[in-house]
């Protein structure tokens, strides 16, 4: 039972990339895949190369579509976090709402979305919007109203109005579970997009593989997956590293 | 004796329909005055302090505070529990200095008389023995530091009455007597009046100088004992004969209560 070293540690997630591709590599290869239903590794990462250029312009698409419709995710998931968190007859009202809007499908939006503003870039931030806007809504009302209320006591017996309590308290009290649910947020934005580019657009990640599929060119399918999953890893660890910048008193356990 | 600076005519506080949490309650509690409540758990002693910082309105009766009806929460009083309740995104300076952003009329004047109010959050914290924990954070302290810098936390606005619930409950009986002589020492040098709810016998009998017994629920004073021990007292007394038979006076009436 030997605890593995610092530097396994760090290495231990690209470890798992290379055994992935290698597994994924020989078992096309083992059972002779044709490419047109799987590609294997090698294909994929040679119509990485080869479409270079398209990738990339559809990409740089798809990225700033989910970064806007992510950030207006944050900004209304705050400010209704906030409204819904801060009263309890608020937060009892609005959370069953919540819930069941959460729990439609956004790819159902899509055709709505069309109708109202045709194809293209609007259907794909709204959608990215619609999707990620909920975690952060739920986690910062949860911090919110799950003060203690003790120290609600200690503030209350000071004079305290219901905004100084909030503000004081409520609002960096829940700052972690609001950077938290923006990891989560971020990764459910991307999955907006593309599911919208998919349906209704002629630009995006998307889209690109949606035409590919199409002509049967599995490999730069493959590509546009991995593309998708590269951004939103990088997006995650992005906002991993803010949440632990910003909120490094809630994380105390890795500091010491 | 002073006139009374809090006082409860025949109070009674109901929550709901399930009727009274406490009933009946007549006392007079005098300035500078240390008193301690003590009652099997469930007897109201919570709500007791409730009513008298005016976080609860009774039901019936009336509260009264420096000779005034309490109508919403006191701001003369300053309030610690069993759970130190610290900040943890704050620094102990920073959580000490907490009521000063938030009570009249220091909250106007945080930012013009900060270096003031740091100093008196630092001297404060340096007679309960923090002196150079005062940039920890509160995850950094140990249970009873933290206690401690609550009782600051509660202290620093300079308040009239302090209540204390359970504040020492949660700690091992070595830390619980060290901080039991902080309190004695901040009592001796402010005499602000303490509520003091707990139910350690020794605890109460060892700080206070009243102790009112109450019954279980629906709570009702009991019995009101003036503790006459000699001030200041050291711990070494609360090993001494006087100081037993009063606390097992005490537990024998509380025995009553539990069993009647």
């Amino acid at each position: 039972m030997n605890q593995p070293g610092k530097t396994a540690e760090r290495l231990a997630p690209w470890i798992a990339v290379v055994v992935l591709v290698v597994v994924w590599e020989a078992l096309v290869r083992l059972f002779d895949v044709p490419s047109f239903i799987f590609p294997s590794a090698m294909e994929t990462a040679q119509a990485l190369i080869t479409y270079a250029g398209p990738i990339g312009k559809h990409s740089w698409q798809t990225l700033w579509t989910t970064v806007i419709g992510f950030g207006l995710g944050v900004a209304v998931g705050l400010v209704l976090g906030f409204i819904v968190g801060s009263s309890r007859f608020l937060y009892n009202a609005c959370y069953p709402l919540l819930v069941g809007f959460n729990a439609i499908p956004k790819v159902a939006f899509v055709p709505i979305l069309v109708v109202w503003f045709g194809i293209g870039s609007v259907p794909a931030i709204l959608t990215a919007f619609l999707i990620c806007f909920f975690p952060i809504v739920v986690n910062v009302a949860t911090g919110l109203a799950t003060l203690e209320p003790e120290m609600e006591d200690v503030l209350r017996v000071l004079g305290a109005r219901r905004i100084d309590v909030l503000l004081k308290v409520g609002l960096p009290r829940s700052l972690p579970y609001f950077f938290a649910s923006l990891k989560v947020a971020i990764t459910l934005a991307f999955v907006g997009t593309v599911v919208s580019e998919t349906v209704a657009s002629n630009q995006g990640i998307g889209y690109l593989m949606m035409s590919a599929g199409s002509q049967m060119r599995m490999g730069l399918v493959f590509a546009g997956l991995i593309v998708i999953s590269a951004m939103a890893m990088v997006m995650y660890e992005l906002f991993a590293l803010l949440e632990k910048r910003m909120t490094g008193w809630a994380h105390r356990g890795q500091q010491r | 004796m002073s006139a009374a600076f809090v006082s409860f005519d025949d109070v009674s506080l109901a929550y709901d329909r399930s009727g009274n949490a406490i009933e009946d309650i007549n006392l007079s509690i005098h300035e500078g005055e240390f008193v301690a409540f003590v009652g099997p758990s469930g007897c109201g002693k919570s709500t007791f302090m409730k009513l008298c910082t005016g976080l609860h309105a009774p039901t019936q009766g009336k509260v009264q505070v420096d000779g005034n009806p309490v109508t919403g929460p006191l701001k003369i009083s300053g309030m610690a529990f069993q759970n130190a309740n610290l900040l943890p995104w704050r620094t102990t300076l920073d959580n000490v200095l907490l009521p000063l952003e938030i009570v009249k009329p220091y909250c106007h004047q945080f930012r013009k008389r900060r270096e003031e109010f740091v100093g008196w959050a630092r001297k404060l914290l340096a007679t309960v023995g923090l002196a150079e924990y005062e940039d920890k954070y509160p995850w950094q302290l140990s249970g009873g530091m933290q206690q401690r810098a609550s009782i600051c936390r509660a202290l620093i606005h300079q308040p009239r009455l302090l209540m204390l619930d359970e504040p020492f409950g949660a700690l091992d009986a070595f830390t619980r007597e060290e901080l039991w002589c902080v309190l004695r020492d901040l009592w001796e040098a402010q005499r602000f009046t303490v509520v003091l709810v707990t139910h350690d016998l020794r605890e109460a009998a060892f700080l206070a100088d009243t102790v009112y017994v109450m019954s279980r629920r629906p709570g009702r004073v009991i019995e009101k004992r003036t503790i006459s021990l000699e001030r200041p007292r050291p711990l070494e007394m609360t090993y001494e004969k006087p100081f037993i038979d009063l606390v097992q006076a005490l537990r024998a009436q509380i025995g009553e209560v539990r069993s009647s």
